[in-house]
C-alpha cells in the first residue's frame, strides 16, 4: 500500500522532461530593443514635457527583453517619470495612453514599482493605479497577470 | 426574461451541459464522473438516467441532435458514445482515443458522422465509426500543437476544425477522413486538406497573453472568434486575409464564446454576466448588450464606511457577504445555443460553477439595447 504522507515533493517531479517535444515558449526577437533613451527622457522631463516623456518610455519598454539589466534600467527611468507627474496631470495622460494601447504597459510598471518601494512612491503609484483601473478595469490587471512578458 | 434552473437540489458546479434536439432533455455533469439526463416537466426537472461509466471527472458532453447520440469525454482519458435503447436507457460504447493525458473537450461534427476530442496529450483525436469492424476509430492530429487543447469547434463543411490551446495559439486544422467522406471543396482557409493539415495559426498576442479558453466558427465558416485569459475578444476573418480584430475588454477573463448572428458574438466567463459584442461596419468590436440587466452599478461605489457599518449592525467579525448582483453567482463555464442557430440565435443557455442553468431570451434584451446596430 502506498503510504500517506504530507510530503508534496512528488508534485515537483518534472514528468514531462522525458518527452521529446516539450512546450517551450516562443523566443521573441527583441535584440534590437535596448529600452528608452535615458538622456532623451531626462531632457523631456527638464523641459516639463512629462506626458511626452511617459509616452516615450512606455513605447520603448523592453518587455520581451531577456537582459535583466536593460529591464531594470527601463524600470528605473519609468518610475522616475511616473513619480515626477503630479496627480492632477494623471487623468489626461491616462486617456492619451489608452488611445495608443499603452495602458497595459503602464499597469505593468505600476505593479513592478510596488515591488521596489522608495520614500512616498507607493502612495503615488496607488494614485496611478486608481486612474489606470478606472479606464482599463479589471481586464487591465488580468492582462498584467496573464502576460508572459514582464516589465 | 431569464429563466433560472437548478437540478435535483445539488449545488455542485455544472461542468458542462448539452441539449437534445427539441430541448426537452438536458445532459449535464455535476462536476464528477457522472452525466445526468434530465427531462423538463413544466418548471421541474425529472432525472431520467445517470450515465455512470467514466472513472474520473467528465470534461465534455455533446448531444448530436439528428442521430440522437451523446458523446462524453473525461479525465480518465476515455470517450463514450451513448445511444438510446428501446427501453429508453442509454448504452455506452467505448472509444479508444489512444491518449496518455486527460481528454478536455469533445464536439460532434455537423453531419454527426465523426467527432473530435481535445486532450492534455497535445493532440486532437478525430473519431469516426468503422462499420467493418463495428467500432470507433480515432486518428490523431499532433503537429504543431505544443500544449493542452482546451476548446474545439467544427466548420460547417464538416471537414475543418478550429482548436484553442494553452500554448497561446488558435489553429485551424483539416479533419478530413478519406475513408468516409467525399473530397472537400476549397474554402477560404485553403484548398488542400489532407488530415492534420494546418490551415491557419493565430497567436493570442505577440506576448503570450494567456491560455485560449474557447473558440468558435461563424455560421458561414469564414470567421473564427476566440477568447483567452487576457480578457480580450478576437475575431479572425478570411475575407480580409486572416487579419485579427482584437478588443481588450475591462472585464474578468471570458471562458466561453459563440456566434449568435453573422456579426455578433456572445461571451461569458469569470465576470458572471453574458455579454454580446458586435462587429460594426468599420470592423470594430463593440459591446452591444449586457444580458444580465439585474446588475446595477452602485452610484457611489462600495464605500469602506458602509461595509464597516453593515459589519457592526450584524455583529459579524468578518465580511462574508459574497452575494453578487448578477443572476449567476459564480463563473459561467458553458454556453449552448438553446433556440436558433449561429446565424440567428433566439435563446442561449449558460451554466457555471454556481450550479445554475440560465436560459436567456436574446430577442427581448437585444431590441432594447441594439437599435441602430448591425446585428
Amino acid at each position: 500500500m502506498a503510504k500517506n504522507t504530507s510530503s508534496s515533493a512528488f508534485r515537483k517531479i518534472d514528468v514531462d522532461q522525458y518527452n521529446e517535444d516539450n512546450f517551450r515558449e516562443d523566443e521573441l526577437d527583441s535584440s534590437g530593443n535596448v529600452g528608452p533613451d535615458e538622456s532623451e527622457i531626462t531632457s523631456l522631463l527638464n523641459q516639463g514635457k512629462h506626458s511626452e516623456a511617459l509616452l516615450a518610455v512606455l513605447q520603448n519598454a523592453p518587455l520581451g527583453c531577456k537582459n535583466q539589466q536593460i529591464k531594470d534600467n527601463a524600470l528605473n527611468i519609468t518610475l522616475r517619470v511616473l513619480l515626477s507627474i503630479k496627480s492632477s496631470q494623471m487623468e489626461p495622460i491616462v486617456d492619451a495612453l489608452e488611445e495608443r494601447d499603452l495602458l497595459d504597459v503602464l499597469m505593468k510598471y505600476i505593479y513592478r514599482g510596488f515591488e521596489i518601494p522608495s520614500e512616498g512612491s507607493s502612495g503615488h503609484l496607488l494614485q496611478w493605479h486608481e486612474k489606470a483601473f478606472a479606464k482599463g478595469g479589471v481586464g487591465c490587471i488580468v492582462r498584467v497577470l496573464s502576460d508572459t512578458n514582464r516589465a | 426574461m431569464a429563466e433560472r434552473h437548478t437540478f435535483g437540489g445539488i449545488l455542485a458546479p455544472i461542468t458542462c451541459h448539452a441539449w437534445n434536439k427539441d430541448r426537452t432533455q438536458i445532459a449535464l455533469s455535476p462536476n464528477n464522473h457522472e452525466v445526468h439526463i434530465y427531462r423538463r416537466d413544466g418548471s421541474d426537472w425529472k432525472l431520467l438516467d445517470v450515465l455512470n461509466q467514466h472513472d474520473l471527472r467528465v470534461m465534455g458532453i455533446d448531444w448530436a441532435p439528428n442521430t440522437n447520440r451523446i458523446v462524453t469525454c473525461a479525465v480518465d482519458r476515455n470517450a463514450y458514445v451513448w445511444s438510446q435503447g428501446d427501453d429508453g436507457k442509454w448504452k455506452p460504447t467505448l472509444v479508444l482515443l489512444r491518449i496518455n493525458r486527460a481528454a478536455t473537450c469533445v464536439k460532434w461534427s455537423p453531419l454527426e458522422n465523426k467527432f473530435a476530442v481535445g486532450s492534455g496529450a497535445r493532440l486532437i483525436s478525430v473519431c469516426y465509426f468503422e462499420s467493418e469492424n463495428d467500432w470507433w476509430v480515432s486518428k490523431h492530429i499532433k503537429k504543431p500543437i505544443r500544449s493542452t487543447v482546451t476548446s474545439l469547434d467544427w466548420h460547417p463543411n464538416n471537414v475543418l476544425l478550429v482548436a484553442g490551446s494553452t500554448d497561446y495559439k488558435v489553429r485551424v486544422f483539416s479533419a478530413y477522413i478519406k475513408d468516409i467522406e467525399e473530397q472537400p471543396s476549397p474554402t477560404p482557409w485553403g484548398n488542400r486538406m489532407p488530415l492534420g493539415q494546418l490551415m491557419a495559426e493565430f497567436k493570442n498576442t505577440t506576448a503570450g497573453g494567456g491560455w485560449i479558453h474557447s473558440v468558435s466558427f461563424s455560421a458561414d465558416g469564414n470567421r473564427i472568434c476566440w477568447v483567452g485569459h487576457d480578457s480580450a475578444i478576437n475575431v479572425a476573418d478570411t475575407s480580409i486575409g486572416n487579419q485579427v480584430l482584437r478588443l481588450k475588454t475591462e472585464f474578468l477573463p471570458f471562458l466561453c464564446c459563440d456566434w449568435i448572428s453573422p456579426n455578433s458574438i456572445v461571451v461569458a466567463g469569470h465576470s458572471c454576466v453574458p455579454l454580446i459584442y458586435s462587429l460594426d461596419a468599420s470592423g470594430k468590436l463593440q459591446l452591444s448588450a449586457r444580458l444580465d440587466q439585474s446588475q446595477k452599478k452602485e452610484s457611489s461605489g462600495i464605500s469602506a464606511m458602509r461595509i464597516f457599518q453593515s459589519l457592526d449592525r450584524n455583529l459579524r467579525t468578518e465580511n462574508s457577504d459574497t452575494w453578487l448582483e448578477s443572476i449567476h453567482q459564480n463563473a459561467i463555464t458553458c454556453i449552448c445555443l438553446y433556440a436558433g442557430n449561429k446565424s440567428n440565435t433566439k435563446k442561449i443557455s449558460t451554466s457555471g460553477l454556481d450550479g445554475q442553468l440560465v436560459i436567456w431570451d436574446l430577442a427581448s434584451s437585444l431590441t432594447k439595447s441594439m437599435q441602430g446596430l448591425r446585428i
